[in-house]
């Protein structure tokens, strides 16, 4: 395989990285307050649509994102009051989202399904696209791919180095501790909450604005799981996440790269294997049982009632 | 005023009103829509929920799509009373549908009277396959049961797509991705005359009724409900939870595999892509709406499959997208789940402001 071919599979690893890494960055501040939310897919798909209709309506991809960002917060608040007010099971609850956001965005995109818009376009970083295959392969992308850069490092040092990201951490650990010292948790899981959805609804717009400027149903194809998996891949880490993102990106253009090596293989069998990858990775991962309760925010999935001691 | 008070004992009422609040709430939320969109409301809701069971050709086209929303939520039910989140019902439906054509096709034009119950055990064991290895993975490496089942649904999505564009493809199919037509040996019969209601609606009642058995009568089932209500008790009381995982979940993987089967060999006739419109995503929703109960999923799959009818009549007769089923399947989780606010709390009124 030569060099330049390389280069173009690291690429295209990078660009379909990058809607994954918007949603798994959410859902894993998300689930550091220690909620899971499993309407990713479900956020993600109305972000796709909506941001579609708003580009498409207004001419402005710009827009289309600002409005994918506005749906995927709303989308997110319905999960927050059922699970947060009203202490619904977290897993049906965002099951529930994910089959309500499947089906209204094929409601309301049925329209412009085959319409076609006028995206982001790439924009090489002068000075740095210019060195050699870093520049091309991380450089020389659309104005999302390096919003996602930004955000891996702010991430990183809100939830490493603020207090807002100790706050954050120490309602997921123990949030009935967290309570007791005067830090409202409700708030800080709604607000997790929220954040979680406008990644998600980033990352449905990156999918119908740049990584293909249409809508189709089910455009995700299952990417907001993916991320889920991501999250744990990743053990809650921010830095994993972008690594992670990266490496899922190369198993979705595995295909690619077997044409590269010359082989020839069903496209249908190679459509499997991102979720073939996801199941792999999760097993290894998982494998160790004490190193993921360590890992894992001490809380997630489970309700707090504020009535309740502990 | 009127604020929350906490239940000092669950609600047995309100686990029963709210199913059909939550009903009633989807309908509104449904009635508002359609005037939001510029349709008429009442005839939207005829054509949704009347239409479908206002024919006998209808009726039995509903207990059609009763079937396999049935199979799959029963077993879905004792999953998750067991406190396993399998997801996977569709990827186990598809597989049992994957399997048994491989069988049916094996056969061929034999008139041999095995070829039927073989096709069918070969879809269920399909279907067990399916959900053996998740929980395999689960037990055993500790994975995440909800991400892998999910992940074996996609995986059984395109290994069958794969299957009818290559080994099972109709050689004589003008190169349609789908396989030749199953011989009547290998159909399942239907019940009535005048009707495609089949064998394999005989089969999800009866499943019910053998998984309420199950639940309420045997040991097995005292360790499923001990299990999904207090762990550690029935750790302590010294059940087996890997053994009750595997019964569980293999139970539930031989009844969508079953429900695979059934619909290949019932009222389509061949594999074809589109087995499933999702139905095992939405017997998820039945069996939260049947409140776990195997008897109560006879009820719930009834009105979703009317949902499933009232779609594609909806989008035949007033031009709405058929995705409007899977909206408010979405919708009426939503109004469940909050209903179920209700069973442990209440609202209280009072004259006085309370602090």
């Amino acid at each position: 395989m030569d060099s330049d071919l390389i280069v173009q599979i690291l690429f295209a690893a990078v660009k379909t990285g990058t809607p994954l890494l918007f949603i798994a960055l959410g859902e894993v501040i998300c689930e550091k307050s220690g909620i899971l939310n499993l309407g990713q897919e479900g956020m993600m798909l109305m972000g796709a649509v909506v941001g579609f209709l708003a580009a498409y309506g207004t001419g402005s991809a710009g827009l289309g994102v600002l409005a994918a960002m506005i749906m995927g917060c709303i989308m997110s608040l319905i999960f927050a009051v059922l699970v947060l007010h009203l202490g619904a099971n977290q897993v049906a609850t965002g099951l529930a989202l994910t089959i309500f956001g499947t089906g209204l965005s094929a409601f309301i995109g049925s329209g412009v399904v085959g319409q076609t818009i006028q995206g982001f376009q790439p924009i090489a970083i002068p000075l740095l696209s210019d060195i050699p295959f870093i520049g091309r392969i991380l450089f020389s992308h659309d104005i999302l791919v390096y919003t996602s850069f930004a955000m891996t490092f702010i991430l990183m040092f809100v939830v490493y180095k603020t207090r807002i990201g100790l706050t954050l951490t120490a309602v997921g650990e123990n949030p009935h501790a967290a309570n007791a010292i005067g830090i409202k948790v409700l708030r800080v899981r709604y607000l997790a909450v929220m954040f979680g959805g406008v990644m998600a609804g980033i990352s449905g717009a990156y999918m119908s604005l740049v990584y293909t400027p249409m809508w189709v149903e089910n455009m995700t194809a299952g990417r907001g799981w993916i991320a889920l998996a991501l999250v744990v891949f990743a053990s809650w880490r921010i830095g994993r996440i972008m690594l992670g993102a990266y490496l899922f990106g190369v198993a979705s253009i595995m295909h690619l790269v077997l044409q590269g090596l010359g082989w020839s293989i069903s496209p249908n069998l190679l459509a499997m294997l991102p979720y073939v990858a996801t199941v792999i990775v999760m097993v290894i991962i998982s494998a160790d049982k004490f190193k993921e309760k360590l890992l894992a925010p001490r809380s997630l999935g489970k309700t707090f009632d504020p009535r309740q001691m502990a | 005023m009127i604020h929350i008070q906490a239940r000092t004992e669950p609600s047995s009422l309100m686990k029963i009103a709210s199913p059909l609040l939550a009903i009633a709430l989807t309908l509104v939320f449904g009635c508002v829509l359609f005037s939001a969109i510029g349709k008429s409301p009442t005839q939207a809701l005829h054509v949704l929920l009347i239409a479908p069971l206002a024919d006998s050709y209808n009726i039995g086209e509903m207990f059609v799509k009763m079937g396999p929303l049935l199979l799959c939520a029963v077993g879905l039910s004792l999953c998750y009373r067991a406190n396993l989140w399998n997801i996977g019902a569709e990827g186990q439906l598809l597989a049992g549908a994957l399997g048994g054509s491989a069988m049916a096709l094996y056969f061929g034009d034999s008139n041999s009277l095995f070829a039927l119950p073989v096709t069918l055990l070969a879809g269920i064991v399909s279907g067990m396959l399916w959900a053996a290895i998740p929980t395999y993975l689960k037990l055993r490496f500790n994975s995440n049961l909800i991400l892998t089942t999910i992940m074996f649904n996609y995986i059984g999505l395109y290994l069958l797509i794969w299957a009818v564009h290559g080994p099972l493809r109709d050689p004589q199919g003008f190169g349609f991705p789908e396989s030749a037509m199953f011989a009547d040996a290998t159909l399942l019969p239907t019940l009535f005359e005048s009707s495609r209601i089949h064998l394999g609606v005989a089969f999800a009642v009866i499943s019910a009724f053998i998984a309420w058995f199950i639940l309420s009568k045997s040991h097995l089932g005292f360790q499923i409900r001990v299990f999904g209500s207090d762990e550690p008790a029935a750790k302590y009381a010294g059940f087996s939870g890997k053994k009750l995982s595997w019964m569980v979940m293999l139970f539930a993987g031989a009844l969508a595999g079953l429900a695979g089967v059934s619909e290949t060999t019932g009222p389509i006739g061949q594999l074809v892509p589109n087995v499933s419109p999702g139905y095992g995503y939405s017997a998820i929703i039945v069996a939260y709406l049947g409140r776990l109960h195997p008897l109560g999923a006879i009820l719930a799959a009834v009105f979703m499959a009317v949902l499933y009818m009232g779609g594609d009549l909806a989008q035949i007769e007033m031009g709405i997208p058929v995705a409007v089923v899977s909206m408010f399947q979405g919708v009426l989780l939503f109004f469940l789940l909050a209903c179920d606010f209700f069973i442990n709390n209440r609202l209280a009124f009072s004259n006085q402001a309370t602090n």
